[in-house]
């Protein structure tokens, strides 16, 4: 059994028993393709967001990370319920929010509001700020209207803005001043879950920094949790100490912030983190050494079989087209959707989750072996995980000399467990 | 990209490049606009020069002057609805005041220009080997056929699988990386001596991104070119540029060589740029140090140093310097190759001891150290 070393951070203040402030399983968004013509039949189905599972805790946040096209930004948009699901379960606090009509959602709007991208494109040009943010707050008759005007004070004061620029239209405010018009709107029903997409990409670098800390202080002060998309890796781990990657609609890697970002097990997500150009390589010169990935992302409408990433990763192996990895927890707050999980240049030579899926070497199904991947797809973490080392050690001999079906299932699956300790 | 690097950051003075003589030379340009609130000053007094096989990164917030200041080197400016003084020698020839038949010579031939947004910079109607071909037709005489073949000689030297097929396709059919490729593709068909590329990668995933800087990095090489890179990422330029020049309100606030400008940054701004990015490996509990307040309204930009109501350490220079008098672009401390606009009289030590422990606080011995160096003595950088 392991010890693990790496003290688990404290940034959730959840006990663990406590259920999370949101909890997603199996979330799948298909956008269908019509073809063209009178009979406009439904001929193929993107699959933007296939089968993501994730935990927010309250008061704390999650970072989606991720390519363009990888249906971050689609899962943002579900869990506020701009998009039905195609199918899984989101539950908000325990009740199940996935299915609700418009009416049922309403009271759930109240606690869950969004930050969008563009601050110019999010609000309207022919409204003042007053009706902007105080509209949230007569929708849903929280205060009376002869209060809304104070209240939309208050809450440009809490973002920073001049209390008295309650009459303006948006095109008086600059880029920052204008998000902060959109983070004031969000915040004016006190909302317990903010999803912000993409809140500062559209900010200029000197501003970025103003809108991040005026997240983090509102974090602190009002103890909002935030799910926090965004394609910059380093404003995600400056906000965030849980991070998932995704890429094509799956999540292939999630982990709190120190165990991604200093020894990510998936080949994508160190892909990615060794692409950033760092303004500390000016010191010594020229281009930062990196894992090149050729080509672009495969289309969602028709994705690889088995690994999505296969066909860019410089692992794949014949496993990885025929089996799909599961996403495995492989530590106390670490899961990874990949075969060969390993840190970079230490990554196994032979599949980790070959006991898992029930499979040898090819990704060919051994028979009686029973694969326990279904229950694998559970949001959050389990107190007891696969360990990488130990697997490394037991799928050397099983590919030569013992014949994987011999050793009962559930030998397999106690001996491969670590535990918290 | 590193032989560039060494060669050019020897001395303290510019070595002749591989190229040899400045390619580009841009002096006191001036670029305004006449609008109904007043004169819009774009670009201030503006000189700088690139010489072949040399990256220059240009940085700035929007509003800077930066894209501005370098489509006036293609002679984009509406010359009806802009003044522009100074000078702009492109191999030579004078920009500012050519014909418009003169520029049109230079556009996509000696200069060519990688817009930000390939989507609106690539016609939506036309095929993408068709807008290449084109582009080639107009400075060679050629037949339409030998222009397709061009662009799909192009298509494929820029990395795009399958060209022959991919040549007829339109620009909605290719992802966004494709689509910057088609776009280098364009403007490298017809040889040029010096790229623009405004904002390259800002539209574009970070893997993406790196394939689109190692592919200008390996075009550099084979064809010598000079490279402007505009940018606000500090990240890409400390990994592109020979030579970095920081805009701030239409004027150059600071220039140097990328590896000791980045270094040891002598301006408020570029210190202000530097710590206000999250970086991947920095602390996280350590809050980011944003610049305070907003850019400037180039309508009416603030008096003395523009950057004064943003700067943390205006109290630090005597008097009302900051806000009275424009500081002059001249050499700091470590030597004539590092050139700033600011009053600061000891910005290495201020920069050392009250910046870097915010930032990084483990380069603060080194940088020290570095700076007691050059104190004693000659203002160079021998060895670096």
């Amino acid at each position: 059994m392991t010890t693990q070393s790496e003290a688990v951070p404290t940034t959730v203040s959840a006990a663990p028993t406590e259920q999370p402030l949101l909890e997603v399983t199996n979330l799948r968004k298909y956008f269908p393709v019509k073809s063209s013509g009178l009979v406009r039949r439904t001929i193929a189905q993107v699959q933007a967001v296939d089968g993501v599972s994730f935990q927010v805790p309250a008061g704390t946040s999650l970072g989606l990370v991720g390519e363009s096209g990888c249906g971050k930004s689609t899962t943002g948009r579900l869990i506020t319920r701009l998009l039905d699901p195609t199918s899984g379960s989101m539950k908000f606090e325990g009740h199940e929010i996935g299915n609700l009509s418009p009416k049922q959602m309403l009271p759930y709007r109240k606690e869950i509001q969004m930050i969008f991208q563009d601050p110019y494109s999010s609000l309207n040009p022919r409204h003042t700020v007053g009706t902007i943010v105080g509209t949230p707050l007569r929708v849903h008759k929280v205060v009376p209207e002869k209060q809304v005007l104070n209240r939309v004070r208050e809450l440009l004061e809490v973002v920073g803005l001049n209390p008295e620029h309650y009459n303006r239209y948006p095109s008086e405010f600059s880029g920052g001043q204008r998000q902060r018009i959109g983070i004031a709107r969000a915040l004016a029903l006190q909302p317990k879950l903010l999803v912000a997409d993409e809140p500062v990409s559209a900010l200029d670098v000197s501003i970025q920094a103003q809108v991040v800390n005026l997240l983090t202080d509102l974090q602190k002060e009002f103890g909002v949790a935030f799910l926090f998309i965004a394609h910059d890796l380093a404003v995600v781990r400056h906000f965030c100490p849980e991070v998932a990657v995704m890429y094509l609609g799956k999540i292939v890697e999630i982990a709190d912030r120190e165990t991604l970002y200093n020894r990510p097990h998936h080949p994508y997500t160190q892909a990615l983190l060794s692409a950033v150009p760092d303004v500390k390589q000016a010191a010594v010169g020229g281009r930062r050494e990196r894992i090149r990935l050729e080509g672009d992302v495969p289309s969602p409408v028709n994705p690889p079989s088995g690994c999505r990433f296969r066909t860019r990763c410089w692992m794949a192996k014949d496993i990885c087209a025929k089996q799909e990895p599961p996403l495995l927890q492989i530590g106390p707050k670490h899961k990874v959707a990949c075969h060969f999980a390993g840190e970079y240049g230490a990554m196994p030579t032979s599949p980790i989750t070959l006991n898992v899926l029930g499979v040898d070497q090819e990704g060919t199904p051994v028979a009686g072996a029973t694969p326990s991947a279904e229950d694998l797809n559970e949001p959050g973490f389990a107190d007891t995980w696969t360990d990488v080392e130990t697997l490394k050690g037991n799928s050397a001999p099983m590919a030569t000399s013992l014949p994987s079906d011999s050793r009962p299932a559930s030998e397999v699956g106690s001996e491969d467990r670590g535990t918290r300790s | 990209m590193t032989d560039f690097l060494t060669d050019q950051q020897h001395a303290g003075q510019p070595t002749p490049a591989p190229g040899g003589e400045d390619f580009l030379v841009v002096e006191n340009l001036s670029v305004q606009f006449p609008t109904h609130d007043g004169l819009v000053k774009a670009v201030n007094d503006l000189s700088y020069s690139v010489k072949m096989g040399e990256t220059l990164g240009i940085v700035g917030e929007s509003g800077s002057g930066k894209s501005v200041s370098s489509m006036a080197v293609l002679g984009l400016h509406d010359i009806k609805r802009s003044r522009l003084t100074g000078s702009i020698r492109v191999d030579g020839k004078e920009i500012i005041g050519a014909s418009e038949q003169t520029l049109r010579k230079i556009r996509g031939n000696e200069v060519a220009m990688i817009f930000q947004d390939p989507l609106t910079a690539l016609h939506p109607f036309y095929s993408v080997g068709a807008q290449i071909g084109e582009a080639y037709r107009i400075h060679h005489d050629v037949s339409k056929s030998k222009a397709r073949a061009k662009a799909i000689e192009m298509l494929d030297r820029v990395g795009i699988p399958q060209a022959k097929s991919r040549v007829d396709d339109y620009p909605h059919q290719f992802s966004g990386g494709m689509r910057q490729r088609a776009m280098i593709a364009m403007a490298l068909v017809n040889d040029p001596k010096l790229i623009i590329a405004d904002e390259p990668t800002t539209a574009l995933d970070v893997t993406v991104q790196a394939q689109i800087l190692d592919l200008l990095q390996e075009l550099q090489r084979d064809f010598r070119s000079a490279i402007i890179i505009i940018t606000h990422d500090l990240g890409v330029v400390a990994e592109m540029a020979d030579e970095v020049l920081v805009m701030y309100a239409g004027r150059a606030v600071e220039q140097g060589p990328t590896r000791e400008l980045l270094t040891h940054p002598e301006m408020p701004y570029t210190w202000g740029l530097l710590s206000s990015m999250p970086d991947v490996t920095a602390s996280t509990d350590a809050r980011l140090v944003p610049i305070p307040g907003n850019p400037p309204s180039l309508l009416n930009p603030p008096t003395g140093c523009p950057f004064h109501p943003r700067c943390p350490h205006v109290d630090k220079v005597p008097g009302d310097l900051c806000r009275t008098e424009l500081p002059e672009f001249l050499p700091g401390q470590r030597g004539t190759h590092h050139l700033k606009r600011c009053h600061l009289v000891n910005p290495d030590d201020i920069y050392a001891t009250e910046v870097l422990p915010e930032i990084a606080p483990d380069l603060v011995e080194l940088t020290l150290a570095d700076n007691a160096d050059v104190a004693h003595g000659d203002g160079m950088h021998g060895e670096r």
